[in-house]
């Protein structure tokens, strides 16, 4: 047995809390027609489907970006949610994230910062 | 070299960037700033307290421009130890802080970097947003120049790095490795708006003045770090910061961790009825003094973030930026009317480093966090302590004080004493 296949990411939030898609929700981005963020393997060998049991990406990603798609056994990116953080080049254990920043002028803008 | 090249490029449109820029355009230098984000401030996120004194040795009587992009002069500074239902306030507050150079301002950092940038324009910089730098250009070993995203180049005599946490112009340039996860920690706030009148209640403030309040304890969910709370002029920033090892290993997403800090009962009534205007989050440098790259070599300089110059212990770290990347437009200027720009001239940047605030601070707390961080109990034993000696020390129940006392020390003896002093003793170096 593959190590993901165990791998479900609950969170026990208080009631009325908000979540991550409704803090995105107050955000503005100039959305990058190409993705700046991808997996160095995202195949059935990759190290998401094999041995990385707790996958940070998923669970701290302040933006949500990664989510583990189990029937398909890999990771999906919504690139166009991240907030630009830099903290998933260093989260993924297995150094399968190559995360750059988007082009110039392109991915979040802050209005308070 | 070409007529149209630069005496600097410097990297990245924040505080230490734009210090650098106007060190250097004020002295005639042929500066251009390149930002990646679509204006300055669009990718930038601080708490955020502004100190003062490091930036009106750039911009004298800043806070007299009424374009200044400031929201409250801080008179009061408060640190919270919490429990999950009661807490430890320790602050001070003084009108002394608005004397002369007034201490600090809380400021919103997309206005701020709009304004600093609009300065660095004025003394001649070139500043150009929305233009990503995505490595250095090469020659005979030396740095001479940059290439964009969209492949342009650019040359200069200096290259100036002030592009942040995450430098990818040190990487590419082979100066620093990728992070690691305990390097850093991985702030993420919100800005919640609140009209000033209750601002101004709920943190009994006269008029226009702030204050500003970190939490530490339970609050912090086990993970070394600390909740803060700071007064804008019609908002409140509430943010979480802890080590991006942490998060890791517990598995905890920042937003949901900054969801159960608003429903801590201090921070309840503190935020009840703001209405949230912005999510966001940041990495901060944390490793310090032992993370820092090579500041100096030929044809390039580093400073701010990307050269980890934040003082974790005090949350400082614009300040840090404002005075080193002033100091590394300064060498610049010299290196300039010597014409040589080799890494044994720009490494007299390093000197004047050593002989300011910022080196001096951070060899002080370098081994602060290490310490910190041996000793669970600052987590967990320290936090409840703190709060169960308040408890005994306020409460009248009907015992003889001296029962209390005797309470007290046994609580303090579970730990032994001698494992308390010696858990203690390196905090000093907090503590002024
Ligand atoms: C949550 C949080 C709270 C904080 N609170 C405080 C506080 O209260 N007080 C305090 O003093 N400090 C605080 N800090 C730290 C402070 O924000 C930083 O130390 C400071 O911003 C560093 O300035 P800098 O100019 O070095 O880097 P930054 O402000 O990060 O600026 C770097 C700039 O470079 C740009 N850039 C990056 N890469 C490229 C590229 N490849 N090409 C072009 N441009 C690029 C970025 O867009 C950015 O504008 C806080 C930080 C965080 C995250
Ligand atoms: S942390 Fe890395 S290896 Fe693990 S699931 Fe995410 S991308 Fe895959
Ligand atoms: S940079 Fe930050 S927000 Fe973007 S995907 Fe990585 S962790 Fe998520």
């Amino acid at each position: 047995m593959s190590v993901s296949e165990t791998f479900k990411h609950e969170v026990a939030l208080p009631e009325g809390a908000e979540t991550v898609e409704a803090k995105l929700g107050y955000l503005d981005y100039k959305k990058s027609p190409k993705p700046h963020i991808a997996l160095r393997d995202g195949g059935p060998e990759s190290p998401c489907a094999t041995r990385c049991a707790d996958k940070p990406c998923v669970t701290v990603c302040p933006a949500k970006v990664y989510e583990w798609e189990d029937a398909q056994k890999k990771i999906l990116v919504a690139y166009e949610n991240c907030i630009e953080c830099g903290a998933c080049r260093m989260l993924c254990p297995f150094d399968n994230i190559a995360c750059d920043w988007p082009a110039g002028g392109f991915g979040v803008k802050y209005k308070y910062g | 070299m070409a007529d149209d090249a630069f005496d600097a490029i410097v990297v990245g449109a924040g505080p230490a960037g734009v210090s650098a820029a106007i060190a250097m355009a004020r002295a005639g230098l042929k500066v251009v700033i390149l930002e990646r984000g679509e204006y300055p401030g669009a990718k930038n996120v601080q708490g955020a307290v502004l100190y003062s004194r490091m930036l009106h040795e750039i911009i004298p009587d800043f806070w007299k421009d009424p374009e200044a992009a400031l929201e409250r002069p801080i008179v009061e500074q408060k640190t919270c130890i919490t429990t999950e239902d009661s807490w430890v306030t320790v602050g001070y507050r003084s009108q002394k802080f608005l004397e002369g150079v007034p201490n600090c301002y809380t400021i919103i950092r997309v206005r701020f970097d709009r304004w600093y940038a609009e300065k660095a324009a004025e003394a001649g910089a070139e500043v150009y947003a929305g233009v990503k730098v995505e490595d250095v250009v090469r020659e005979n070993g030396g740095i001479v120049g940059i290439r964009t995203s969209e492949g342009d180049e650019l040359r200069a005599s200096v290259v100036i790095a002030c592009d942040g946490v995450n430098s990818i112009v040190a990487q590419k340039a082979g100066f620093r490795k990728e992070l690691r996860p305990a390097e850093v920690a991985l702030g993420a706030k919100e800005v919640l708006g609140l009209p000033a009148e209750k601002i101004e209640d709920r943190f009994a403030l006269e008029p226009g003045q702030g204050a500003t309040m970190e939490l530490f304890g339970s609050i912090t969910e086990g993970m070394l770090g600390y909740v803060f709370i700071y007064t804008n002029k019609d908002s409140l920033s509430l943010g979480v910061g802890c080590k991006l090892s942490d998060y890791q290993k517990k598995g905890i997403r920042p937003s949901d961790h900054l969801e159960r800090v608003k429903r801590h009962p201090y921070i309840k009534k503190l935020i009840s009825g703001a209405k949230t205007l912005e999510y966001s989050a940041h990495l901060i440098p944390e490793g310090g003094f032992k993370s820092m790259p090579p500041l100096a070599a030929d044809g390039f300089l580093t400073a701010g973030d990307a050269a980890q110059m934040v003082n974790a212990a005090y949350r400082e770290g614009s300040n840090l930026a404002m005075t080193s990347g002033r100091l590394a437009g300064e060498t610049v200027v010299e290196a300039k009317i010597k014409g040589d720009f080799s890494g044994a001239t720009l490494s007299s940047y390093v000197d004047k480093l050593r002989r300011s605030y910022v080196w001096s601070d951070l060899e002080e707390v370098k081994d602060l966090e290490a310490a910190v961080e041996r000793s669970e109990g600052f987590l967990d034993f320290y936090p409840r302590l703190a709060n169960d000696l308040a408890y005994l020390r306020f409460s009248v129940d009907g015992r003889p004080k001296k029962e209390h006392l005797k309470q007290a020390i046994a609580l303090v003896r579970k730990r032994g004493f001698l494992r308390v002093a010696k858990e203690l003793w390196p905090i000093r170096k907090a503590a002024i």
